[in-house]
């Protein structure tokens, strides 16, 4: 009985080292992937992991023979750059990812950078925007977008059509990009800004905000605030006060009328004017598979937001670096791959990695929200800019 | 480990050895854990802070993160605008800064008792949130203080990626802060401080100054939550808003409450089972992973009163007594 137990327990133990050395043999890329999963950001947070996921679905064994991608998932639990900077360190350091990807807030992302640095980690922004981050590492580089790219365009295109603008924007880095870049390309084009607000972070209330600009009686308000909830009470306050009503258009970067929150606004959303690179209508046939891949996986009734395709690409360029590599990676080697990354098909259009800055390079779109087949959609109405680098850095090259 | 304070006999027994050979035995054998060691080790010490106000003097806060803030972004901003990096001398400058403010906001909090006193607590570390929120050209505001490099200690010793000299700096400092606290407990002072938990008009009745007693027990308490803040601040040479959010506190509450409130060692034992459990929890289940720290939480208030010590001091009664 006694004897028959020992072995048991050493079978166990063999087969436990055989199963063990055996995974060791096939080459093992780990990739480390940072989002939110828990806090007020989670269900932005959930839309990267639902696009990291849906890629790993479709695209997961698309590797060369003998390669394995094993993913580790850590929460950052918001914008909380001291835990997103801790949790990145110790996928370096304990877990031994090759790459980091993934990373919704620009806070974080930015206490991240400079740890890749001196790591000598490739890390790909699935999301994050700040527009100087690429600056603190030479191994960061973004799929995503910033918000001069949205902004910059968009305001070139509204001293076209207005005069007088409000900007009201969340008062962080993204929200202060947001409104420089506005602002820039709107006073360049002979339109004035007539009042600049910025809103706190956390958990503000916006009514008092839009009153104001109701007050002065603009022709638009531009607005950039966190996609999500927060996006979904502007609008509310927006409509509860009458500004469409006063004839104050609103407009602003993508962010404000994300695919997945567009349905819960109501119509008030209704002739809302954004720039941005992602719609989930847009008609290209790389995104109508994209759309009808998510739809399928996650319910008919759902829209991937431009969360989504943040992580599905940053994933796809992470296995295009593998696979280039041959799954043994190399930190230098595979920078080097990353900044002649070209992919003409993405669900958004041709997108590609700007090699000076390591930055994302794509098409930027004008949409208004219409009434598509009874649901929201921002259906896209002209092409802003195509194949559009990031305007900042051509105005501050790193020196 | 029976009852601490003056009655108990002052003399370092050999078990309270037992952490400090464990501190440095997870140096040598887990170097891959370090930084997350320093991390804990930091809490201990904030802890440690807490411990000494609330479990040995009875002034109940919310706020101890306006303390650890403090000392976070003065060190943060010290390093990172004026340039003045050098470790030993940001932890000093911490601890000054956080006394002064502990001196001044005390001298208000603990003319109340109870709720309101709690209030108080809530409300000074909401006004110092809402300060480093607002001063985004010193602060950085909500994007946190980025650009803090910290200088080698005593030129020697650089802050690696591994965390291996956070560690060590984390691990000494902690035990000058032991040191001190439990020099402070023994003492006479000490005495007098569970006096005003216990009866507090009783200790007015013989003649103890205790607004004075509270106040210097204050002021203390709120330099070495300080210096566990500067301490975090040169291990992630970054500071984020957050170190002042109401999180921290409550956090830092509940790991001593798990601890054992009112133990030199509770301090200890808090955060050293929270912060391991929220690591494993996080890392096996990213998604879900504070539905495992509500359940622990639950089971230490159903089942372990006095914390986790509590309970190992209730079964250790059982067994003497079954023997």
């Amino acid at each position: 009985m006694k004897v028959a137990r020992i072995l048991t327990v050493v079978v166990a133990l063999f087969s436990v080292v055989l199963f063990t050395g055996h995974s060791v043999s096939a080459q093992t890329v780990k990739v480390g992937f940072i989002s939110t999963y828990s806090g007020a950001g989670a269900p932005q947070g959930d839309q990267l992991d639902k696009g990291f996921k849906l890629f790993m679905k479709l695209n997961g064994d698309k590797l060369p023979p003998g390669v394995k991608v094993e993913t580790i998932v850590r929460d950052d639990t918001g914008p909380n750059p001291e835990t997103a900077k801790r949790i990145a360190q110790e996928l370096i350091v304990r877990d031994k990812v090759q790459f980091i990807t993934g990373v919704l807030w620009t806070p974080n992302a930015a206490a991240i950078a400079p740890l890749t640095a001196e790591a000598k980690m490739p890390f790909i922004s699935a999301n994050a925007a700040g527009v100087a981050i690429p600056y603190a590492s030479p191994y960061f580089a973004r799929v995503s977008f910033t918000l001069w790219q949205a902004c910059y365009p968009l305001g070139q295109w509204s001293a076209k059509k207005f005069k007088r603008v409000y900007t009201a924007v969340s008062d962080f880095a993204p929200g202060h990009e947001a409104e420089e870049a506005f602002t820039k390309a709107f006073k360049e084009g002979g339109g004035e800004i007539v009042g600049a607000v910025r809103i706190p972070l956390a958990n503000p209330d916006f009514v008092p905000y839009m009153q104001r600009v109701k007050d002065a009686k603009p022709d638009a308000v531009f607005s950039f605030i966190p996609a999500g909830k927060q996006a979904t009470a502007i609008m509310k306050a927006y409509g509860d006060l009458g500004l469409d009503k006063a004839g104050i258009k609103f407009i602003g970067p993508g962010d404000l009328t994300t695919d997945d929150e567009l349905q819960g606004m109501g119509d008030v959303a209704l002739g809302v004017i954004t720039a941005h690179h992602y719609s989930a209508a847009g008609d290209r046939p790389a995104n109508k598979a994209f759309v009808a891949a998510y739809k399928k996986e996650y319910g008919e009734k759902l829209f991937p937001g431009f969360f989504v395709v943040g992580a599905y690409d940053a994933m796809e360029l992470v296995f295009h670096v593998i696979r280039e590599l041959k799954g043994k990676i190399d930190p230098d080697r595979a920078m080097e791959v990353i900044k002649q990354y070209k992919n003409p098909s993405s669900p958004r259009g041709p997108i590609a990695i700007d090699p000076e800055t390591r930055d994302i390079v794509q098409n930027e779109y004008l949409r208004e929200v219409r009434r598509v087949g009874g649901v929201l959609a921002n259906v896209e109405i002209e092409t802003l800019a195509t194949a559009l680098k990031d305007p900042w850095k051509q105005l501050h090259p790193k020196k | 480990m029976s009852e601490t304070g003056y009655a108990a006999s002052p003399r370092i027994r050999w078990t309270e050895w037992l952490p400090w050979l464990a501190g440095v035995a997870v140096f040598f054998l887990l170097p891959e854990y370090l930084l997350f060691g320093a991390r804990i080790l930091t809490y201990i010490l904030f802890a440690l802070s807490l411990d000494l106000i609330v479990g040995y003097a009875g002034i109940v806060t919310l706020g101890h993160s306006a303390f650890f803030g403090a000392g976070a972004y003065v060190a943060g901003i010290l390093a990172a605008k004026v340039k003045l990096t050098d470790p030993i001398v940001l932890l000093v400058a911490a601890t000054v800064a956080a006394g002064v403010l502990g001196v001044t906001t005390g001298a208000v909090i603990l003319r109340t008792r109870g709720l309101t006193q709690l209030m108080l607590t809530l409300a000074i570390a909401a006004l110092c949130l809402e300060v480093a929120n607002k001063a985004t050209p010193i602060t950085g505001g909500a994007d946190g203080l980025s650009g803090v490099t910290i200088a080698p200690i005593f030129g020697l010793f650089r802050f690696d990626l591994f965390g291996k000299t956070a560690y060590l700096l984390c691990l000494v400092t902690l035990l000058a802060g032991w040191w001190l606290v439990r020099r402070l407990i023994y003492s006479p002072f000490g005495a007098t401080l569970t006096g005003i938990r216990e009866n507090s008009d009783r200790m007015h009745a013989i003649g103890a100054p205790v607004y004075r007693r509270l106040l210097a027990v204050y002021t203390i308490s709120a330099m070495i939550a300080g210096v566990a803040g500067a301490l975090s601040t040169e291990t992630n040479q970054f500071v984020g808003l957050n170190v002042l959010g109401f999180e921290p506190s409550g956090e830092l509450l509940v790991m001593l409450i798990l601890g054992g409130v009112g133990r030199l060692y509770g301090a200890f034992v808090g955060p050293v089972v929270f912060l391991i459990a929220q690591d494993a929890l996080a890392k096996q289940f990213p998604q879900f992973w504070y539905l495992g720290i509500g359940l622990m939480l639950v089971l230490v208030v159903l089942f372990a009163r006095g914390g986790l010590l509590g309970l190992a001091d209730a079964l250790a009664a059982r067994v003497r007594r079954s023997v």
